[in-house]
């Protein structure tokens, strides 16, 4: 091979001249080369007209983002994939990434980290191989857990926060652990104890990008109604009236499928199992065909069991890569972060509609006051369950209630344990004064949706 | 080849739920060209490789150096020196085996000296950081041969986005909030028969409460027009007066109070809608008036002789109302009395469509095609999608750029706000012109940042003067584009990536509808706009 020292020459002269050409050379560590952060390091060593007020043009700032600034990202799907990549290409060296999946043949078409021999395999450590090996020097340290896995002493660890999530059950989650980090003195907030959030999602065309300070700015559970509520059919509908291809779905899954226990005793429908979405998709066609219903097909059989929510990679690219400037811009004080949410919708055109989301006064989550429910002695345990799931505000899942009753902690209802959920179900039917309850009492009442018990205060009503 | 089809589906199955086959399909028949593998261009072309674009080109006569590989994740340092194309290529082809990837080591320049043509077989070119010169030669090449060209440019916290296309038709646009086609303000004969066999004050119990709200809702019109000389209601107090006498009809229980009727509550909260009248959206009768539609001739394409066939109908079976759509949203009824509903809109829908295809056959047959050449399919979800037609036209990069057409009154309307994102565009303008006169871009190394502000307010004052452009541009700006020293950070190149994709494969699908013409998107604030220049 005649040529094999062309290329090096050549390469060393485009290296020499690149060395030349710059003011200054900069001495990296070993994976370096020359001009690597120069589309970086304009903003961080130059000083301009729109940078954040406390910005310091410093040749140190890209050192502490390559060395020292620790970003945890949450989730390696389709928004984390982006993320990964947006934050080491922007100097990012020290990620830890937390994602609980196994890579999915559907996940392809946009989580472009991961190849078809991967299907199966973690999706944290997939990501963090690819990346670790594709951009030098980026050591991005998986996690292949559920985020309620790990505790505050991990979470506290980071000086910013990102998420790709696809669930608001697991936000919230997130958005209670970084509040239960903050620290008060005399009543007033230590920002050292203030870790950001950055928080992107993503439905088909449309997408959110919102930058959290815990304790300072809207949270997650301030703008719970921003969250488009999930479609149940009511069961009337389902059972005896089905209109739609999809309450023939909901009918075999909900109903038929617990009853005939086609693949075994206990056995739950597998949505990933495609014997299993074939069994529902022939049942439904029967269904429908009764009553003279069209429009079943294995897709729709699939979206509706699953709850696929449809996806493509131009979204997700658009919203981490508006997630991941925000990283940058809290890193280095480059530019203003944004203040404080981004909506982006590209159906018609390009869209973006960008606002202050406003703390909520009296926040389940973040404002600290402690909530006062109101509900008359007589009433029973049951509405006060009624009222924490239903309420728009709290949108809990399965609250676990507890109080102290003449002295003594007393479990009042659980659900999440069969035994304890047994024994405590007849307190349902039982007024609050029967109970034991009296007015002005807490309650504490646990969730899926916060890491810490939230404290209510009873307030009887006549 | 089923199994690969099958994984096919598996593996874009989220996507195909946004785009269907038939789009896919246009997907994978595409071909899309890709000027200047630097990291923009790299993030667009790989949000068209993962959803299975059927072939892409790089063309880049650039070699890779140490900065490239900085901020484009489809460069290594072992590519340094090699030529961009070719590098690139490899990385982004392994994203998607079936895609086919291909490269030109040439500069555009070369290629438009050499061979312009190379251009023709493309079904889009996105052009990523071109100089002026070379971006209004292609330009003009591609608005010859009616190739859609899409510029792309980032420069420091700004993305920049100009889309140039003759003329675009959507058909499908998957409107976000489209209104129902009910027509109860002109009920057709075959709905009115159909009510004829509900007698709201004749029925059972059962019957009553599972009657859908659209039934509910005409038969008491029918009696209000009785009572109101054929006059529906129109201000809010009648609407407030109809609901109420809706109300009036629930049943009863032996107390008086009114039973649960979920139907009759959902026919009073849609009262307002239901009334609306039926009428053409303006934008379609501005397409029905159009130079396309008045004359078709054996060139025009399906749209246009779908489009006249449907202003056919209009005019004449319609009795100036569009086919009717055939969809009914969901609504509390019991299933038969649903389904009998949605089959009677949906009937008539089918016969609607029908007639329309015979226009459509008499239009071809009058210009010497075969009826055939438009198949039904095609004209059934142009009927079902008639309201929500468009038509996007992009004018040419020439008009401009032309001192003679160019929007000054858009310029100057959106510079009366001297913060406004038309003034990144005129900067952009302004460093454009810095290249064509120092052949470099401002303030790229340290030492010139300084030296180049007054430089570049020269370039801005000549382009203001030169345009007659009676605007302001703030110093700040000036400083802020000489201090980005054309740098091309990855996470604004990445926003962009996404964004320009998104809009290849509507103009490749022509599903839902692309951006005309010029897209700005400000980092610093994380807003953006749509300018038409």
């Amino acid at each position: 091979m005649a040529d094999v020292d062309e290329p090096e020459k050549k390469r060393s002269r485009v290296v020499e001249l690149t060395e030349n050409m710059m003011v200054d050379g900069g001495n990296g560590p070993v994976c370096e080369w020359s001009g690597r952060w120069n589309h970086i390091k304009k903003f961080l060593e130059r000083s301009g007209p729109f940078t954040h007020p406390d910005f310091e043009p410093s040749k140190e700032s890209l050192q502490f983002m390559l060395e020292t600034c620790r970003i945890l990202l949450i989730g390696a799907g389709g928004l984390g994939c982006e993320l990964l990549k947006d934050l080491a290409l922007s100097g990012f060296h020290n990620i830890h990434v937390v994602d609980m999946d196994t890579i999915d043949v559907s996940n392809l078409n946009r989580q472009f980290l991961f190849r078809p021999n991967d299907v199966g395999r973690p999706k944290a450590d997939v990501a963090a191989d690819f990346i670790n090996s594709r951009v030098p020097g980026c050591r991005v340290v998986p996690h292949f857990k559920k985020i309620q896995d790990l505790d505050e002493t991990f979470y506290r660890q980071f000086h910013i926060i990102v998420c790709g999530l696809d669930s608001v059950v697991a936000r919230r989650w997130l958005n209670g652990m970084l509040l239960s980090l903050l620290v008060y003195e005399d009543g007033v907030l230590d920002q050292g104890s203030v870790i950001p959030l950055i928080d992107g999602g993503t439905e088909g065309f449309k997408g959110n990008a919102r930058v959290i300070l815990p304790g300072m700015t809207a949270c997650i559970d301030c703008t719970l109604e921003l969250y488009p509520p999930q479609v149940n059919f009511p069961m009337c509908t389902i059972a005896s009236m089905p209109r739609l291809p999809e309450h023939c779905i909901e009918y075999v899954r909900i109903l038929l499928w617990p009853n005939e226990t086609p693949f075994g005793d206990g056995v739950a429908l597998d949505g990933d199992d495609p014997n299993h979405i074939q069994w529902v998709y022939q049942r439904s066609l029967e269904r429908a065909a009764e009553f003279n219903i069209t429009g079943v097909t294995y897709r729709l059989t699939q979206g509706v069991v699953k709850r696929i929510i449809p996806a493509v990679a131009s979204t997700n690219a658009v919203i981490a890569a508006a997630c991941a400037t925000e990283v940058f811009k809290l890193a280095s004080s480059a530019y203003i972060p944004l203040n404080n949410y981004m909506v982006f919708n590209d159906v018609d055109g390009l869209y973006t509609y960008t606002f202050e989301a406003e703390r909520k006064e009296n926040c389940s989550a973040c404002s600290q006051i402690p909530l006062d429910l109101h509900f008359a002695p007589s009433s029973k345990l049951q509405e006060v369950l009624h009222f924490l799931t239903e309420s728009s505000s709290l949108q809990m899942k399965s609250p676990a209630l507890t109080a102290t009753v003449e002295g003594k902690n007393k479990t009042l209802y659980l659900q999440s344990v069969a035994s304890i959920e047994q024994r405590t179900r007849p307190n349902l039917s039982k007024t609050l004064k029967e109970l034991g309850l009296s007015d002005g009492q807490e309650l504490a009442v646990a969730d899926v949706t916060t890491p810490q018990t939230m404290l209510f205060r009873l307030c009887f009503t006549s | 080849m089923a199994a690969t089809k099958a994984s096919k589906e598996q593996k874009y199955d989220r996507q195909l739920r946004l785009w269907g086959d038939h789009g896919q399909e246009t997907l994978e028949n595409a071909h899309v060209c890709l000027i200047n593998a630097s990291a923009t261009g790299t993030e667009i072309l790989k949000n068209l490789v993962l959803p299975g674009i059927g072939a892409f080109t790089i063309v880049d006569g650039h070699t890779v150096s140490g900065e490239d590989v900085g901020n484009n994740f489809f460069l290594s340092n072992n590519s340094i020196g090699k030529n961009r194309a070719q590098a690139a290529t490899e990385l982004l082809q392994e994203l998607n085996t079936d895609v086919s990837g291909n490269f030109v080591e040439e500069s555009p320049d070369q290629l438009l000296d050499n061979d312009p043509e190379f251009f023709h077989r493309f079904t889009v070119v996105i052009g990523v950081h071109l100089p002026e010169s070379t971006c209004l030669r292609l330009g003009s090449v591609l608005w010859r041969a009616s190739v859609p060209f899409l510029v792309c440019k980032t420069y420091g916290l700004i993305g920049y986005m100009r889309l140039v296309m003759r003329e675009h038709t959507v058909i499908e646009s998957h409107p976000d909030n489209a209104l129902e086609d009910l027509r109860l303000d002109q009920p057709f004969s075959e709905f009115t028969n159909h009510i004829q066999s509900y007698d709201l004050d004749n029925m059972n119990k059962k019957d009553h409460s599972h009657t859908p709200w659209i039934i509910v809702v005409a038969k008491y019109l029918e009696k209000w027009l009785n009572e109101h000389d054929d006059q529906p209601p129109k201000n809010y107090r009648e609407k407030e007066a109809f609901r109420q006498f809706i109300r009036e009809g629930m049943l009863k229980k032996d107390n008086g109070v009114p039973e649960d009727e979920e139907n009759f509550e959902e026919a009073i909260k849609n009262v307002n809608t239901a009334l609306n009248p039926t009428k053409i959206p303006s934008a379609l009768d501005d397409l029905f008036n159009s130079e396309q539609c008045s004359s078709i001739t054996s060139q025009s394409s399906s749209f246009w002789v779908m489009l006249r066939a449907v202003k056919e109908f209009v005019h004449n079976e319609g009795n100036g109302s569009l086919p009717v759509r055939g969809t009914i949203p969901d609504m509390f009824a019991d299933s038969q009395k649903f389904i009998n509903l949605q089959n009677v809109y949906r009937e008539k829908a089918m016969e609607d469509a029908a007639t329309v295809s015979r226009h459509v056959e008499s239009l071809l047959q009058s210009v010497g095609k075969s009826p055939e050449s438009i198949p039904e399919k095609d004209i059934k979800l142009f009927c079902k999608n008639a309201a929500f037609l468009r038509v996007v036209r992009c004018r040419s990069l020439a008009e401009e750029y032309s001192v003679d057409s160019v929007n000054r009154d858009e310029i100057a309307s959106c510079m009366d706000s001297p913060d406004s994102h038309m003034v990144f565009y005129l900067m952009l303008r302004a460093v454009d012109r810095f290249y064509l006169q120092h052949s470099r871009y401002p303030g790229v190394y340290d030492y010139q940042v300084e030296e180049d502000i007054s430089k570049l307010k020269l370039c801005v004052n000549s382009l203001l003067q030169e345009y007659s452009l009676n605007v302001n541009i703030k110093d700040d700006y000036i400083h802020e584009f000489c201090r980005n020293g054309a740098a091309e950070p990855h996470t604004v190149a990445a926003f962009l990536g996404g964004s320009a994709a998104q809009e290849a494969i509507k103009i490749i699908s022509h599903q839902f509808v692309p951006f005309c013409n010029t897209f700005i998107y400000n980092a610093m604030s994380q807003t953006s706009a749509t300018l038409h220049l």
